[in-house]
């Protein structure tokens, strides 16, 4: 088997010990990361980003290391939902439901280790379904001329825009701010100086790692200096730990709908692991035969919500690692760093370096395990670590933000460049314009530009080139239904009532 | 209502004056159909579109900040701005120190905690990532060192 040969390549370069270890780093970082409220999977890796590239990885170790902290944020965001009812991220919200009842009845631990076990089957099921997805979508795309390309970035956009935020207006108003900050740099095909005002800091474009971290974490800051005081916390008290072996039975049937449900979100471009969590509980509430107890401390209603997360997650790395789109915030910021690593994803990622793909994939499943190992028995150490206060956590991100910056770039420029897309990101937030277009717009705008141009150049002008192919007229299609059915389909699926803390 | 509609005006002129600069973009001989300013104009007017549709259907007002709150965000706004100057020439640890208990100090105004912690942030980050992520910062003035 293909597959197989392949696994075992990728399990030789991830269980070298240097390797294990990054992983095991990455995991407790991004446990940490994922619990403290108000640090998310994709602020936690958009600010490790600029830190592990100034130290000078190679591209697989800082891969392995930034994955491994993207799955360990979302092991992480439950505890903080459980025991503080505050998501430590977005996708973790749906949690809240019922994780914190439950603690509150006492059983903290019991929902804690359904929930870290649901985590790792969504988590590792999703991981087997990119291993046998990936590759046979990598061969689709291959077929992939610049018109399906132009088609299929549209299409992000589209439905990115179309589930991300209440009011369609401003998902595209985002996405074209993300795209017209794309343009400003020299033009690749001509030569030519756009909106560079005669900056030399602006002839190489806006560095994304800037605006991301902007955008993320420094808007952040400006949150939580609005919110002082009116986040107080009601923690609830871990008793001892044991593993409930009759719950983790009656919620098996949870974790495997979750699953299936998360997965599909996840690969669908623009959906993510919010949604997936979303429609992981209310597929789960939906069929089971005691609906009355969900939202009071149902532990079916930890676990569907949690492996639905996880597994989106996992699904979301097939388009971003295939077809080099990114299905969410996070996706979006591990597409900059293998940007900033020089690896271009997309079909010949894995015909030209299959040991980056497979060694990621691998440790991926090397870092499930090292999870699961460390989220049941260990979870009392990050529950200790949860209690920074946010006077002591806040500070020091702002401060990790601007070294990373800073050591990535060394200029005063960038930081303050940093600063204004924090303001900018806060505007957003306040008037509820979703931040991630903006950072897909940034990333993908020059190769949607260069798709559209190439298109031209084959067809030598002809406009209807864009629309002369099956798949690039369902793409076209698929996009404009995704942009539009939301309107219509909203009143049918209203967001939980959660407030939310980490947009995705 | 107002912050849509005043964001909504923002981007028009910003949309206006992106499209006028796209129009000031040179083009080389050796150019492909397109161009380099195709693109430019159509982010350009379906910003100009979203803009517009913000201020005439904005959504319901969110509540903003007012008094004191306003002013602390106008000052953590301008720490970093300061920061983002100072951190070159006074190295590391002394801007650190300063502009991570004014932060604190905001979030929770307790002068002596929030020294404390601008103190150990300051010289604890410095300490992790000067040597044990190795990374290349000078801790303080390099004016000083020479």
């Amino acid at each position: 088997m293909d597959i197989l040969s392949n696994l075992e390549l990728g399990f030789s370069i991830a269980l070298s010990p240097y390797t294990l270890m990054l992983a095991f780093i990455g995991c407790f970082v991004g446990t940490i990361i994922g619990a403290l409220p108000g640090l998310g999977p994709s602020n936690g890796v958009a600010l490790l980003i600029p830190i592990s590239f100034s130290m000078g990885f190679d591209a697989i170790s800082a891969l392995v290391l930034l994955t491994s902290v993207y799955y360990g944020a979302m092991y992480g965001g439950r505890i903080s939902s459980i025991l503080l009812n505050i998501p430590g991220d977005e996708p973790a919200m749906m949690t809240t439901l019922d994780g914190y009842p439950m603690a509150k009845q006492g059983l903290a631990g019991e929902a804690l280790v359904i929930s870290g076990v649901a985590s790792f089957v969504g988590a590792f099921l999703a991981t087997v379904g990119l291993i046998l997805m990936a590759p046979w979508l990598a061969n689709v795309a291959y077929k992939f001329g610049p018109a399906e390309y132009f088609a299929l970035y549209f299409l992000a956009f589209c439905t990115l825009g179309g589930m991300g935020s209440k009011n369609q207006t401003k998902s595209a108003i985002a996405a074209c701010m993300g795209l017209g900050i794309a343009m400003v740099g020299v033009d690749e095909l001509t030569n030519m100086q756009r909106y560079t005002f005669d900056n030399m800091h602006l002839f190489d474009g806006v560095d994304f790692l800037v605006a991301i971290v902007g955008l993320f974490a420094v808007s952040e800051v400006f949150m939580f200096i609005e919110s002082h005081g009116k986040n107080s916390a009601i923690g609830v008290k871990l008793g001892r730990l044991f593993i409930p072996w009759k719950l983790l039975n009656q919620t098996k049937g949870a974790m495997l709908r979750g699953t299936g449900i998360g997965f599909l979100a996840g690969i669908l471009p623009g959906a993510g692991a919010s949604l997936g969590s979303f429609l992981a509980y209310v597929g789960e509430k939906a069929v089971s035969k005691d609906k009355d107890s969900f939202g009071k401390g149902n532990p079916r209603g930890v676990a569907a919500p949690e492996a639905g997360n996880n597994a989106a997650a996992g699904g979301a790395l097939i388009p971003m690692l295939t077809l080099g789109v990114p299905g969410s915030g996070t996706t979006a910021v591990l597409l900059a760093l293998l940007l900033t690593l020089n690896i271009t994803p997309g079909p010949l990622l894995f015909t030209d370096r299959p040991d980056v793909v497979w060694s990621l994939i691998a440790s991926l499943l090397i870092a499930n395990v090292m999870l699961l190992v460390m989220n049941v028995p260990m979870v009392k150490v990050f529950v200790k670590i949860l209690m920074v206060p946010s006077w002591v956590l806040l500070p020091g991100v702002t401060m990790i933000a601007f070294v990373g910056i800073f050591s990535l770039t060394g200029s005063s420029f960038d930081m303050l460049l940093m600063v204004a897309f924090g303001v900018l990101g806060y505007v957003c937030r306040k008037l509820d314009i979703p931040t991630v277009p903006i950072i897909l717009g940034i990333l993908l705008g020059n190769a949607m530009e260069n798709k559209m141009r190439q298109a031209m150049v084959l067809s030598d002008g002809d406009w209807t080139f864009y629309f002369s192919s099956p798949i690039s007229i369902s793409f076209w299609i698929a996009g404009i239904l995704g942009f539009v059915a939301p309107i219509f389909l909203r009143q049918y699926l209203k967001k939980p009532p959660q407030p939310t803390i980490d947009e995705d | 209502m107002r912050g849509d509609r005043i964001f909504g005006l923002v981007m028009i002129v910003v949309a206006l004056g992106y499209l006028l600069g796209a129009t000031a973009i040179r083009t080389s001989f050796m150019s492909d159909p397109v161009g380099p300013r195709v693109f430019p104009y159509l982010v350009g007017c379906v910003t100009l579109l979203c803009a517009v549709m913000m201020v005439l259907r904005p959504d319901p007002e969110v509540e903003w900040p007012i008094g004191r709150t306003l002013l602390n965000l106008g000052v953590a706004l301008v720490v970093l701005i300061a920061y983002a100057f100072m951190i070159k020439p006074l190295g590391f640890i002394l801007p650190t120190i300063i502009v991570s208990g004014i932060l604190s100090y905001q979030i929770d105004p307790k002068p002596k905690r929030a020294a404390l912690t601008g103190l150990g942030l300051g010289v604890g980050l410095f300490v992790l990532f000067k040597f044990v992520l190795g990374l290349g910062l000078k801790g303080l003035p390099p004016a000083l060192m020479g």
